[in-house]
């Protein structure tokens, strides 16, 4: 079940721990009423917390062009997608759950900053293409962190993640031939397509963290089996991955240190101005204030409809629990 | 009644006729007709589902999740409930 109360009070920690230490290492699942370090709990909620807020702060940049999609089809594509970053949300927010935070908390926290949501959406939409460029290289990027996380040790994230993982291939695919149909149309199409992957890449590559070395929590995370691989790897997969797919686009990476290293087997690439994501993550980035006070509007005017459905149910009494 | 109130719902969803309600996950919701909306949306977007159940979290009892728990044991030292477990000579068909 999702939310019983974790068995916790017990004295003999040592024969707990060890049964949690046997679990992981025989690539066994953890579940909520399992017992866990404080730690391991505290580490699953912060992360699976600043996920969830990441995927309902992820709406506005592309509702932000919901009313101006140049074609019914778009518009319908792009009300899904941004539907589905709800979803994504709402599941993770459950998984969080289970580790005994309600929602209210989680979004307090969020509303109040004491809590984060990835930097990337900091960043603003400024064209069409940009809807592109975020399917393609932000979902994408999104997907290489997430598709590990499908093995989590911890249940409830680890099923989450699977049902994420399905429906972002569409967000990613969508994104993609968007870009495409840009840059196969009229000279400003292309430029414009150009242009919206020359601003997303970088941020997107900084998606995957610190480089190893300063990343403060990934050794633990590593060993508890809550991630898989470490953020520089991942960066590498993903550089790897998204070289053909520019050139298959005709578009060009905005990196000039980019090229083919035949001795590694992979793709060298430029250094990454850390200090940009820095200031970005401690809330100087361009949309930081916009983005807080949106979701905190959102929140306060929707405040009716709880209130309404809520009364409904006290009126009808059909509240069960 | 504020947000935090609002009841847990499990949702159990059939993806076909001909199989049974499996564990989708859970949600809020005030009543069980808006967890049953709230269900639609949240787990049945792409056509996931023909049908769907939610039971409020609180009317589900469950077992200890020690899986070493006393509970199981009877069930741990009975192989000759296996098929496998008899030994039938060679030849002999439809066992």
């Amino acid at each position: 079940m999702t939310t019983m109360a974790p068995d916790t009070g017990a004295q003999d920690t040592a024969g707990y721990e060890a049964v949690f230490d046997a679990a992981v290492a025989a690539e066994e699942r953890i579940e909520p009423r399992d017992w866990m370090p404080d730690a391991y709990r505290a580490t699953l909620v912060r992360q699976i917390a600043q996920h969830a807020h990441s995927e309902i702060i992820g709406m506005q940049p592309e509702a932000n062009w919901i009313t101006r999609a140049p074609s019914l089809r778009r518009k319908a594509i792009l009300m899904a997608k941004v539907q589905d970053e709800a979803g994504h949300g709402l599941y993770l927010y459950s998984a969080a759950e289970t580790l005994g935070t309600g929602r209210d908390e989680l979004l307090d926290k969020l509303h109040s900053g004491r809590q984060k949501y990835s930097s990337i959406f900091n960043y603003p939409t400024l064209t069409w293409a940009d809807v592109g460029a975020i399917g393609w290289l932000v979902d994408g990027a999104a997907i290489t962190n997430q598709v590990p996380l499908c093995r989590c040790s911890y249940g409830p994230y680890a099923r989450a993640m699977v049902r994420i993982c399905k429906e972002e291939s569409f967000h990613q695919r969508q994104g993609y031939e968007l870009l495409l149909a840009l840059s196969r149309g009229t000279e400003a199409q292309h430029a414009m397509a150009q242009d919206a992957v020359n601003r997303w890449w970088w941020p997107s590559l900084m998606m995957f963290g610190p480089p190893d070395a300063e990343s403060s929590h990934s050794a633990q995370s590593m060993a508890w089996k809550i991630k898989r691989h470490s953020n520089d790897e991942l960066r590498q997969r993903f550089v790897d991955i998204c070289v053909p797919q520019a050139a298959s686009l005709g578009l060009t990476l905005p990196d000039p240190d980019l090229r083919w290293n035949e001795e590694r087997g992979q793709h060298d690439f430029g250094a990454i101005d850390w200090t940009e994501f820095q200031e970005v993550l401690r809330g100087n980035g361009p949309c930081n204030d916009q983005r807080i006070g949106q979701r905190r509007r959102a929140h306060e005017e929707g405040a009716w409809v709880r209130e309404a459905a809520a009364a409904y149910a006290a009126k009808h009494g059909k509240a069960t629990a | 009644m504020t947000n935090a109130d609002w009841p847990l719902w499990e949702v159990f969803v059939r993806s076909r006729r001909g199989l049974a309600h499996t564990h989708a996950g859970s949600l809020h919701a005030p009543d069980a007709e808006m967890a049953l909306r709230n269900a639609r949306d949240l787990y049945t977007r792409r056509s996931e589902g023909v049908s769907i159940w939610v039971v409020p979290s609180t009317a589900v009892t469950a077992s200890s999740p020690d899986e070493k728990d006393p509970f199981f044991e009877p069930a741990a030292d009975k192989p000759y409930r296996h098929p496998t477990f008899y030994e039938i000579p060679e030849g002999v068909r439809h066992l």
